[in-house]
C-alpha cells in the first residue's frame, strides 16, 4: 500500500477545521449560559420559582435523554414541517447548544452545590441578597470547580460538532468526506483529519490547564476544594 | 432594649428543637448561652437573623419585629454580625475581599472607603498584616479573627457568636476569646453560645442555661457558677468542668 497525500487537500480542510472551532465555540458559549441559567434554577428554584424548576428539570432529562442526531434531525428535517426553518449552519449550532446546555448545566449543578453550604450562609448573614451571594460568593468558586467537567464537555463537543456533516454543514468532518469522496483516498484523508482534531483538542487541553492554574486559590490544593 | 425575643420555637420533624425561648439584651450587654450539645443555642442564634426561619415567636431589633414577613431581612442581617463555628471565610477572597465584600455589596461603599474600614478591622483583631492572605493560608484562630472583622465592619448593633472557638485547636483559642473580650470591654452588644466557661464567668454580664430547647436558668455569672438554683444547671456545670478542667 503506497500513502498518498496532498498538499491541496490543506485550504479545505482548514476551512472545515475553523467552521469546526465556530461550531464549537459559539455552542459551548451560548450552552454555558443557558446551562448556568438551568443549573441555577435546579438548585434554587423553590417556591415562587418552583414552575422555573420543573421546567430546568424537563428540558435537562429530556436532552440528556435523547440523541445528539435525534435532536439535529428533529430540529433540521422536522420543524420545517410545522413551518420552522433553519439554514444548516443555524440548525447545527441550535442542535449543539441545545444539547451541551443541558449537559453543562449538570456540571454547573454539581460545581454548585459542592460549595460548602457555610458560603452561602455567611452571605446571607451579611447581608447578601441570595442572588448577590450566588454572584459574589458561590459562583465565582463553582466556576473553578467545574473547570475539569467542562474541559471534558468542550473536548467531547469538538468531536460531537462533526454529526452536523449530516445536515451538509462543511466543518472538519464534511470537508473531509468530501475530498475522500474526490480522490477516493479515505484512509488518508481520514488519518490527516484525525490529526487535526487530536492536535486541535490538545491545544485546548493545555489551555483549559493554563486556565485552571491561573484561577487556583492560593494555600488550597486544588481549585476551591477545602 | 436592643434585642427581644419572645416564645420561639422551632421543630425539626418530629423533634421540637425550640420550645419557646425568650431573652432580652440591652444595649451594650454580653449574654453568654451554656448548655448540653443538641439543646438548640445554634438553632436559636440562626432564628434570631432567620438563616433559620423559626415556626413561631416573635424576635424585636429595637423597635423593628424582625419576624414579620414584611421585613426586608437582608437589611436585618446586615445590622446582625454572625460568627460561625466554622469562619466561612469566602475561600476564593483574600482576608482583605472578605472584610470589603458586605462594605461594597450592601453598604454601597467605595472601594477606597471600603478598604480604609476593612483594614481599619483588620488591625483591630491583629491582621492587618494578614489583608491580602487567602483563607487557606491562615490559620484557624486567624481565620475565625478575620471573621470577627468582617462582622465588625459592617457596624452591627450586635453580633452573635456561634461556638466561636470549638473548631479550633486548643493553643487557637486564646487569641479569639481575646479579641472577643476586648470587643465586649469596648461595648459591643454580644450574644455568644460557648462551651468557654472561663470567658463566660470573666467577660459575661449574664449567663443563659438552656437544655432541651428551653431556658433553664438565667443569671449573673457570680449566681449560675456559685449557687445555682436548678439542680440541671449544677449538674451541668459539674460534668463540663470535670470535662473542660476548671474555669480560666
Amino acid at each position: 500500500m503506497n500513502l498518498f497525500f496532498s498538499w491541496s487537500w490543506l485550504p479545505k480542510l482548514a476551512q472545515g477545521l475553523l467552521l469546526t472551532l465556530e461550531l464549537t465555540g459559539l455552542s459551548m458559549a451560548l450552552g454555558a449560559v443557558l446551562g448556568l441559567i438551568l443549573a441555577i434554577l435546579r438548585i434554587y428554584g423553590r417556591g415562587p420559582l418552583y414552575p422555573a424548576y420543573l421546567l430546568a428539570s424537563g428540558y435537562v432529562h429530556l436532552f440528556r435523554g435523547t440523541p445528539l442526531l435525534v435532536q439535529l434531525m428533529t430540529i433540521y428535517y422536522a420543524l420545517p414541517t410545522v413551518g420552522v426553518r433553519f439554514s444548516p449552519f443555524v440548525a447545527g449550532i441550535l442542535a449543539l447548544t441545545l444539547n451541551t446546555a443541558a449537559y453543562q448545566a449538570e456540571y454547573f449543578r454539581g460545581a454548585i452545590q459542592s460549595v460548602r453550604a457555610g458560603q452561602m450562609q455567611a452571605a446571607l448573614a451579611l447581608g447578601l441578597s441570595r442572588l448577590q451571594a450566588i454572584r459574589h460568593v458561590v459562583l465565582p468558586q463553582a466556576l473553578r470547580l467545574v473547570i475539569p467537567p467542562w474541559s471534558n464537555e468542550l473536548i467531547y463537543m469538538v468531536k460531537g460538532s462533526a454529526v452536523v456533516y449530516l445536515i451538509g454543514v462543511l466543518e472538519l468532518m464534511g470537508q473531509a468526506k468530501n475530498i475522500a469522496a474526490r480522490t477516493f483516498r479515505n484512509f488518508e484523508v481520514y488519518i490527516v483529519v484525525a490529526l487535526f482534531y487530536l492536535a486541535l483538542i490538545f491545544l485546548l487541553t493545555l489551555i483549559l490547564r493554563w486556565v485552571e492554574r491561573r484561577t487556583r486559590i492560593p494555600g488550597l490544593g486544588t481549585a476551591g476544594r477545602l | 432594649m436592643l434585642l427581644r425575643v419572645e416564645d420561639l420555637h422551632k421543630r425539626y420533624g418530629k423533634e421540637e428543637v425550640l420550645k419557646g425561648v425568650s431573652f432580652s439584651l440591652e444595649k451594650g450587654e454580653t449574654k453568654v448561652i451554656i448548655g448540653p450539645s443538641g439543646t438548640g443555642k445554634s438553632t436559636l442564634l440562626r432564628c434570631i437573623n432567620r438563616l433559620t426561619e423559626p415556626d413561631r415567636g416573635r424576635v424585636w431589633l429595637e423597635d423593628v419585629e424582625i419576624t414579620s414577613p414584611k421585613v426586608n431581612i437582608n437589611r436585618i442581617r446586615a445590622q446582625i454580625g454572625f460568627v460561625f463555628q466554622d469562619f466561612n471565610l469566602f475561600t476564593h477572597l483574600t482576608a482583605l475581599d472578605n472584610v470589603r465584600l458586605g462594605l461594597i455589596r450592601v453598604k454601597g461603599m467605595s472601594k477606597k472607603e471600603a478598604t480604609a474600614r476593612a483594614m481599619e478591622e483588620l488591625a483591630r483583631v491583629g491582621l492587618a498584616d494578614k489583608a491580602n492572605a487567602y483563607p487557606a493560608e491562615l490559620s484557624g484562630g486567624q481565620q475565625q479573627r478575620v471573621s470577627i472583622a468582617r462582622a465588625l465592619a459592617m457596624d452591627p448593633k450586635l453580633i452573635l457568636f456561634d461556638e466561636p472557638t470549638s473548631a479550633l485547636d486548643p493553643e487557637l483559642i486564646g487569641e479569639v476569646l481575646a479579641v472577643m473580650e476586648d470587643l465586649a470591654k469596648s461595648g459591643m452588644t454580644m450574644l455568644v453560645v460557648t462551651h468557654e466557661m472561663g470567658f463566660a464567668r470573666t467577660v459575661a454580664d449574664e449567663i443563659i442555661f438552656m437544655e432541651k430547647g428551653v431556658i433553664v436558668e438565667q443569671g449573673p455569672p457570680e449566681q449560675i457558677f456559685s449557687s445555682p438554683k436548678q439542680p440541671r444547671t449544677a449538674e451541668f456545670l459539674r460534668r463540663i468542668t470535670d470535662l473542660y478542667g476548671g474555669a480560666r
